[in-house]
């Protein structure tokens, strides 16, 4: 990925630095990733929970609430550091150019208004026009969508819809002004299958259509096989390693990465034993010493209990962060 | 697999009856509608289907947590509807639960001591605390908890660990069936194959029966014997997992089993056949096939009648246009 010039990134996270700062002592959410979104791609985020995937969708919107803020490195989104912009400047990017979709539809939406009302705000806020035209627009994205009996729907309030529908109306909302970039964290985490397949077309098409990236967040590694194109995956803070899709899939490298692609009982295996990653999730307030997947990786060598490797290259589209690579070969 | 039947469940209703937002008119929901199946002794049977198909409903009935309308449920010989308390309470020896939540389903004030003796002290399996004591160590061994934690609180354990825990608590009275409701989703990949592998090594040792309730159809492919689609309440196919996955006869199985996302960016399809619309209300179930609306193969007769359940060499399902099989 690193071959491309500089222009074909509409996002690019320089090696931020995410911590929380409680009472306990600092939590370095996102300790030092680097993370390039080109245009009209979609790229996966992929690792457990407390791997720092949402903080570091959060850092990028500029939705760190305290005690969190990043200390470190710049987000450049169309030439501009984000990390730089005060919070007038950022309210105007975020729902225009960058918007994005939540895990809980039910949670994200606000229950005493109607969704249409809701979503027209969000184009009323960004565009001048008016209370008609924006219902006529709302009413047309619903379509889009996929939303039957649009007009009607205009008028209900969240409680009255499912929630695919939901999902669709934020999908809808942070579509309705065609921005460049869309974080989508969790987006189908808590729908059914069959709704989560139509989500999923659905972001497929509006990629297409409108040529916008998305950064999606997730942990299901069957979603990011269904729809991204390149993958980042994190652990503790960290990426691990980073690849296109099939590359991911055929060679994973990191033996973090190679665990979790074995410990997903797979649709079409028999009643064996799974594979499962010794262990937990290493507490951030106490990260070990060395690599910190040393603990729980069954390749560690003396050398990962007391040195941290780097992201080494391997191929121009393939980074892994393990000494087993150290020379850049596998 | 040798065909013992533990469980036999009759023509089981629920209904519950809900009003609307000004509670005046009221009406009412068929959670599970007229569902007949069976569980074999030492089998993992498993209850797929999407939200509101009425299977955590189906779970509950069969322990005897909330009562059916209509219809039997017979655990190895006696029938639980209708059983007088002293007796259920009894039985419950021999029915066990593990719940998805494993931060909501442990009481937060008791430590891992109280929690997994809980089941011994109520049905007073041992006389004194050192007896208590030592099954309680025992459990946590074979749920893969260390000795040591005994006097740690839940809050002290990773979600993985809780689940353990919830696990150990199940096992204590040595039951016979296990209803386990949605136990890894709430858990990372890399621990949910921790604990499948638990559940799975658990069966073989105690012979154990599960009913297992999921949405995951990968991790019901890996775990399950036989597996039983459900959809608004009623149930559209049973089989064995092979059956089911490589060949299903409903056409709702093949299209719930097609959206699963694979991994595998290979596998991808673009023009990928999606089920359209949304599951109807269980208000107001269509007529006839309650699956029609969705349906891409339906015709008038669905519409007319409700397709019955009918045997396909030694498969069942309910389907006027079953798949080529």
């Amino acid at each position: 990925m690193s071959e491309m010039s500089n222009e074909q990134f509409l996002l690019k996270i320089n090696n931020i630095k995410t911590h929380f700062f409680t009472k306990r002592g600092i939590v370095p959410a996102v300790d030092g990733v680097t993370i390039e979104i080109p245009y009209g791609k979609i790229i996966g985020i992929v690792g457990e929970s407390g791997c720092g995937k949402s903080v570091t969708s959060l850092s990028v919107l500029g939705l760190l609430q305290r005690p969190g803020k990043t200390v470190e490195g710049s987000i450049e989104f169309n030439g501009r550091n984000l990390l730089q912009l005060n919070k007038a400047q950022m309210r105007k990017l975020r729902g225009n150019e960058i918007s994005m979709i939540f895990q809980e539809p039910m949670t994200s939406l606000n229950p005493v208004y109607t969704v249409g009302k809701q979503v027209s705000e969000a184009i009323t806020i960004h565009e001048n026009i008016s209370k008609e035209e924006a219902k006529s627009k709302v009413i047309e994205i619903f379509k889009n969508v996929g939303i039957p009996e649009a007009e009607k729907r205009f008028n209900a309030y969240p409680h009255q819809l499912s929630g695919g529908l939901r999902q669709r109306v934020m999908i809808g909302m942070a579509m309705s002004c065609s921005p460049k970039l869309l974080i989508a964290d969790e987006p189908t985490t808590a729908l059914d299958v069959t709704i989560e397949a139509q989500i999923l077309h659905l972001m497929r098409e509006l990629r297409d259509k409108n040529h916008t990236s998305i950064m999606m967040i997730t942990h299901n590694l069957g979603v990011v096989a269904e729809i991204c194109d390149y993958v980042y995956v994190m652990y503790a803070g960290k990426v691990m390693e980073q690849t296109d899709i099939n590359e991911l899939f055929e060679k994973p490298c990191h033996p973090y990465t190679e665990g979790l692609m074995r410990s997903i009982p797979r649709i079409h295996s028999k009643n064996t034993r799974l594979y499962s990653i010794k262990g937990v999730v290493p507490n951030l307030l106490k990260l070990p010493k060395g690599c910190r997947f040393s603990p729980r990786c069954d390749k560690a060598t003396k050398k990962c209990f007391t040195q941290e490797p780097e992201l080494y290259k391997i191929d121009n589209n393939h980074s892994v962060r393990c000494f087993l690579y150290e020379n850049g070969v596998r | 697999m040798s065909k013992d039947v533990l469980v036999k469940v009759n023509n089981l209703v629920k209904n519950f009856s809900v009003t609307n937002s000004q509670g005046s008119k009221k009406s009412v929901v068929q959670a599970v509608s007229d569902v007949s199946f069976e569980i074999y002794r030492g089998e993992t049977l498993s209850l797929v289907g999407e939200s509101g198909c009425g299977k955590s409903t189906l779970g509950r009935l069969l322990i005897n947590l909330i009562r059916p309308t209509s219809g039997s449920v017979v655990f190895d010989g006696t029938d639980l509807v209708g059983l007088k308390s002293n007796a259920m309470r009894e039985l419950r020896k021999k029915i066990q639960i593990i719940f998805q939540d494993p931060y909501a389903s442990l009481n937060p004030r008791m430590n891992v001591c109280q929690i997994i003796s809980e089941p011994l002290k109520t049905h007073k399996i041992y006389k004194t605390k050192k007896e208590n004591e030592n099954r309680v160590k025992e459990l946590m061994e074979k749920v893969g908890i260390r000795r040591e934690f005994i006097n740690r609180y839940p809050h002290q354990f990773s979600g993985g660990q809780r689940q353990r825990i919830g696990i150990a608590r199940a096992l204590a009275l040595n039951p016979e069936l296990i209803v386990c409701d949605e136990p890894v989703s709430a858990l990372d990949v890399s621990i949910q194959s921790q604990i499948l592998n638990l559940i799975h090594d658990l069966q073989e040792e105690f012979n154990l029966t599960y009913l297992f309730i999921s949405h995951d159809l990968s991790v019901v492919r890996y775990i399950s014997d036989r597996v039983c689609v459900m959809f608004l309440g009623k149930i559209c196919e049973i089989g064995n997992t092979e059956d089911i996955y490589e060949r299903p006869l409903h056409p709702y199985t093949k299209f719930l089993i097609e959206a699963v996302p694979k991994p595998d960016p290979k596998l991808r399809k673009e023009d990928k056949k999606i089920l359209t619309g949304e599951i109807p209300s269980p208000v107001n179930p269509p007529s006839g096939c309650r699956f029609r609306t969705r349906c891409p193969y339906a015709k008038d007769i669905c519409s007319e009648s409700e397709p019955e359940m009918k045997n396909y060499k030694g498969r069942f399902a309910a389907c006027h246009f079953v798949l080529e099989s």
